[in-house]
């Protein structure tokens, strides 16, 4: 009880902050307090973006309404997020043909320069785009990295993950997400 | 863009989602101590650094290419700067390495030599400098900060 009525709190501090914090943001911004796999009633829906992949295309998020999206926040310098990449990997390769996909955000601030040759060498196979203030700013900030947001095939926000975890936890999701 | 990311949520977030990680933006804290220079003298400033506990940073020469160094640059004045002299940097295997990352963690000094410019008038100065670097605990990193260094200096 006392569990739930701290997250409560500081669920509310946290709109709050965010609300102050950034006038006149978006409306459809996340709630960052979202946490575990939400009952598909209390989901919000995910900030659309459009952002360049590295061939120069247009990634825009909405384009993705009717998947499951693993929306994972990284950069080249964070070694938890790195660990993740191998994952997200296989989860595309193995769910994508289940109506599953991967979007990573680089928040590198030197931008192509190095997520290209990293993501090359990494041999990803999924949409990577390069992040900007304004897209952070609508999933919360992104101050933490990894973040990563699971996206339901309505475009809802159904969890957050912050900071590296376990393979499990990102799968559990996609499995339930899926179904 | 780093520079500008955004306020604490993560933080409480952190709390609410991953308590393990309990050391939310890891900010290194500079504590600039106040030194008297005499006359002839090229002094040395130990700068005092400290991490939250579970916290680290990348040490001056990351093992990994990837990764952000922890730099000190110090602005042009009175005394001018010389040799910088990092500690030695531990090597620590995290959840997410697979080889031992060369970090500092928890209190440390970084030592810089000075030499007094022949032009420097006695009196009260600051030493100003820039000091980046970009932190991580165990289950996540957070965005590299550069911390302005402020150190008071009397020179006699």
């Amino acid at each position: 009880m006392k569990t739930h009525l701290l997250r409560g709190l500081l669920a509310a501090v946290l709109v709050v902050t965010a609300a102050c914090s950034q006038p006149g943001g978006d409306a459809a911004r996340v709630d960052a307090a979202e946490a575990g796999l939400k009952p598909a009633a209390q989901r919000n829906p995910a900030p659309d973006f459009v952002l360049k992949d590295a061939g120069g295309r247009d990634v825009k998020l909405s384009d993705l309404k009717g998947k499951v999206v693993l929306l994972n926040f990284w950069a080249t310098w964070c070694g938890p997020c790195k660990f993740e990449i191998p994952w997200f990997i296989e989860f595309e390769k193995q769910y994508k043909d289940q109506g599953f996909a991967v979007v990573g955000v680089s928040l590198d601030d030197e931008g192509w320069e190095v997520v290209k040759p990293y993501i090359e060498d990494k041999k990803v196979n999924y949409r990577v785009v390069v992040g900007t203030e304004e897209v952070s700013m609508k999933y919360g900030g992104v101050e933490s990295l990894p973040s990563t947001f699971m996206i339901d095939r309505e475009g809802r926000i159904a969890s957050v993950h912050i900071g590296l975890q376990a393979k499990s936890a990102f799968e559990d999701d996609i499995k339930t997400l899926l179904q | 863009m780093t520079s500008r990311l955004f306020f604490s949520s993560a933080a409480a977030l952190a709390l609410l989602a991953v308590p393990a990680a309990a050391q939310p933006g890891c900010a290194l804290t500079a504590e600039p101590a106040r030194i008297t220079v005499k006359r002839t003298e090229n002094p040395e400033y130990r700068l005092r650094l400290k991490l939250p506990p579970g916290c680290h940073t990348n040490s001056h020469q990351p093992n990994d290419p990837d990764l952000i160094p922890l730099r000190l640059t110090w602005n042009p004045g009175p005394l001018e700067a010389g040799a910088i002299t990092f500690p030695k940097p531990t090597l620590e295997k995290y959840s997410f390495s697979e080889k031992p990352l060369s970090v500092f963690s928890g209190e440390f000094e970084i030592v810089t030599q000075f030499t007094r410019k022949p032009t420097a008038m006695p009196g009260p100065a600051v030493l100003g400098g820039k000091l980046r670097y970009q932190a991580c605990n165990d289950r996540m990193c957070f965005p590299p900060r550069t911390i302005e260094i402020k150190a008071p200096v009397m020179l006699q």
